[in-house]
């Protein structure tokens, strides 16, 4: 058929233009009534937008069930493996490996949770419900706020399948329970600063796919030279000088403390080990004082593509 | 005017230097009616749209909405205008009545009457099966439908649709068309942006013709093609060694050059006097044992408005992933210098029409 055939076509008989008169008053009845906006503080308007979109990101995970598979599956296997396979050959002074191990697989585990916020936002940015948020009156941060919200509670639940692993394989806690109960609160307010982070980045990538990468550069280095799995003792100088100032050291170390898991090995005498709680909550405070406005300031500027 | 924009700039580095997407335009849009803007990818649409609705920030310029200004009170404007996009920004794991529902708790409408207008949407569109299932699952037109929805849930005094049915099939397109229509008579202000030249005729009042971040023309569709004159007439021929003879003919009862289309067997030409001229042309035709395909007049469309304005057809390369906004548009630089066969824009045509 030649190209030009179908301008031969009767040209289709088209409905006429609306064309409104000017001036002419909305009819806002057919469009439905909206109620009057309530007179908010903005307290409770921040609060209620965050909650918003915190249900949203739950709902996420309820509905995706690979997310749940990742977030549960990954921490058994992980708990399995190290204590199975290495617990035998690598020996830890005054304490047997799995007691050693557990604080590592926790702090590993939330740091790779907050790995979750730099992908969804990347994706969330991708698939255009960013620049939908983002042309709505709500508050700058609640989309982030949902989102780091959305990994805590994810890595919460990793934890208590993660601890169930671990006391069936022989990992007890041999502390009061207001230390255990730190101890958790510390690993999950890391991860949840963690996640701002990574969200930051994750807005700062061109593609969901970028920031799957991205974060295995920088967890593995992170997680892996450190005390997690092996005493940091045993590493050659340069790594074990980074594993001794690694805030996942810390993290690893203070919650060791709270359970109850230290053994007898000495503890390295650098101030960061010595005194990893008070260690860990610095960093704490300093990821959320320089992320958070980093990622509300970043938020405020990207749209799709 | 409800949109007043004067002199919007905004300029993108790419690798290739920098790629100005809106480079000064100017814009006014009275209260209660419909503008499109119409241009091809790359044009500056989206980037107009996204300075509008305060996703991004002009480098110079001003825009008012509503009295408003966007820069110094964005959020002021994103209380009075709906938005709906290209990419239907809707979230796959939440039902349709849990977007709604999220996207009214947003505007602070409360949780009760933001449960209640989600309901109305849903019934509105025609959702109610699709409503409480997870958007995954839904068509392209439903993805749609719900984020014109989304856009619809505090009753704008403004609705921004950039592309509104770009990627959707055919009959997907006419239903949005209709919501919109209904819409548009309730006397919702609508800035839409296209590319197809028959979206702007069917929907809007006005089209501003945008091309390489300017507006290069303005008026109603029958002013624009007012702009190229009457009819046109159109054969298709049997033989393509006939052409010669075909164009000659065209010629000496055309006003104007005829034009030869790129597989060599289709001849048109601009006529004043329609009817005559055809007779003329094809009794001429037939003296000179030219055999027809076919033959017919055509009233010029927004197509050959663009031909003439831009000196280069409206590239119609459909590509859904293609937005003007960012560093993208060095893409169409290229597609400049490489003309796109006049067959592709055809095929649009043709596809628009079924």
């Amino acid at each position: 058929m030649s190209p030009r055939h179908s301008a031969l076509r009767p040209e289709p008989v088209t409905p006429e233009p609306v064309t409104p008169e000017p001036g002419r008053e909305r009819n806002e009845s057919r469009l439905g009534t909206l109620p009057p906006l309530p007179s908010w503080n903005p307290l409770s308007l921040w609060y209620s937008d965050g909650w918003t979109v915190t249900k949203r990101n739950l709902i996420k995970i309820k509905r995706s069930p690979d997310m749940l598979v990742f977030a549960v599956i990954q921490p058994i296997m992980f708990v399995l493996l190290f204590s199975q396979v290495y617990g035998g050959a690598i020996a830890v002074q005054g304490s047997d490996y799995t007691q050693f191990l557990m604080a590592g697989i926790f702090a590993q585990t939330v740091v790779f949770g907050a790995t979750f916020s730099g992908a969804a936002m990347a994706l969330d940015l991708k698939e255009g419900i960013i620049d939908r948020f983002r042309s709505l009156p709500m508050n700058a941060s609640a989309v982030l706020i949902g989102r780091t919200n959305g990994d805590l509670a994810l890595n919460a639940i990793s934890m208590i399948i993660m601890m169930a692993t671990g006391l069936a394989v022989g990992w007890r806690v041999n502390t009061s329970p207001p230390e255990f109960l730190a101890g958790v609160g510390l690993l999950l307010l890391f991860g949840y600063a963690f996640s701002w982070v990574m969200a930051l980045l994750g807005m700062s990538v061109k593609s969901p796919e970028v920031i799957n990468n991205a974060s295995f550069l920088i967890l593995f280095p992170l997680t892996f030279v450190s005390n997690a799995f092996v005493p940091s003792e045993t590493l050659p100088t340069p790594l074990r000088v980074f594993a001794e100032w690694n805030p996942v050291s810390s993290l690893v170390q203070a919650v060791r403390q709270l359970f109850g898991n230290l053994g007898t090995a000495p503890v390295p005498d650098i101030w960061t080990m010595q005194n990893p709680i008070l260690t860990v909550l610095i960093g704490i405070t300093v990821m959320l004082l320089v992320f958070v406005p980093l990622c509300i300031r970043k938020f405020a500027s990207i749209s799709s593509r | 005017m409800i949109i007043e924009a004067q002199g919007l700039t905004k300029t993108y580095q790419s690798k290739s230097g920098p790629v100005h997407a809106l480079a000064g335009l100017d814009l006014q849009v009275p209260r209660g009616t419909v503008k499109a803007l119409l241009g091809p990818n790359g044009a500056g649409k989206t980037t107009v749209v996204k300075m509008l609705t305060t996703l991004i920030k002009p480098d110079t310029g001003t825009a008012v909405i509503d009295g408003i200004d966007i820069i110094r009170h964005p959020k002021s404007v994103r209380r009075i205008i709906g938005v709906s996009g290209q990419y239907a920004a809707v979230d796959e794991n939440l039902t349709g009545f849990e977007n709604l529902e999220m996207v009214g708790r947003l505007y602070h409408l409360g949780g009760a009457a933001a449960r209640k207008r989600a309901q109305e949407l849903i019934d509105l569109f025609e959702l109610t099966a699709a409503g409480n299932r997870p958007v995954k699952g839904f068509s392209g037109g439903m993805r749609r439908r719900i984020d014109l929805a989304g856009a619809l849930v505090i009753n704008p005094k403004i609705l921004f649709l950039d592309e509104p049915t770009t990627g959707l099939d055919p009959r997907s397109r006419i239903a949005l068309w209709e919501v919109i229509k209904r819409l548009v008579a309730d006397g919702t202000t609508v800035l839409l942006t296209t590319q197809y030249l028959e979206e702007a005729d069917q929907l809007a009042d006005d089209i501003v013709v945008i091309d390489d971040g300017r507006v290069i023309a303005e008026g109603t569709s029958d002013q624009l093609k007012a702009q190229i004159g009457g009819h046109r007439v159109v054969v298709a021929l049997v033989d393509a060694t006939d052409v010669g003879t075909a164009r000659e003919i065209l010629a000496r009862h055309g006003s104007g050059e005829p034009s030869v289309s790129t597989d060599g067997r289709g001849v048109e030409v601009a006529v004043t006097d329609g009817p005559t001229a055809l007779q003329n042309m094809l009794s001429d035709l037939r003296a000179a044992e030219v055999n027809l395909h076919d033959a017919g007049m055509r009233r010029p469309t927004l197509d050959d408005v663009f031909l003439k304005l831009t000196g280069h057809k409206a590239d119609l390369t459909v590509t859904d992933n293609d937005t003007d906004a960012g560093p993208k548009l060095s893409k169409r630089a290229q597609a400049k210098r490489v003309q796109k066969p006049t067959a592709d824009a055809d095929a649009t045509d043709l596809e628009k029409v079924t």
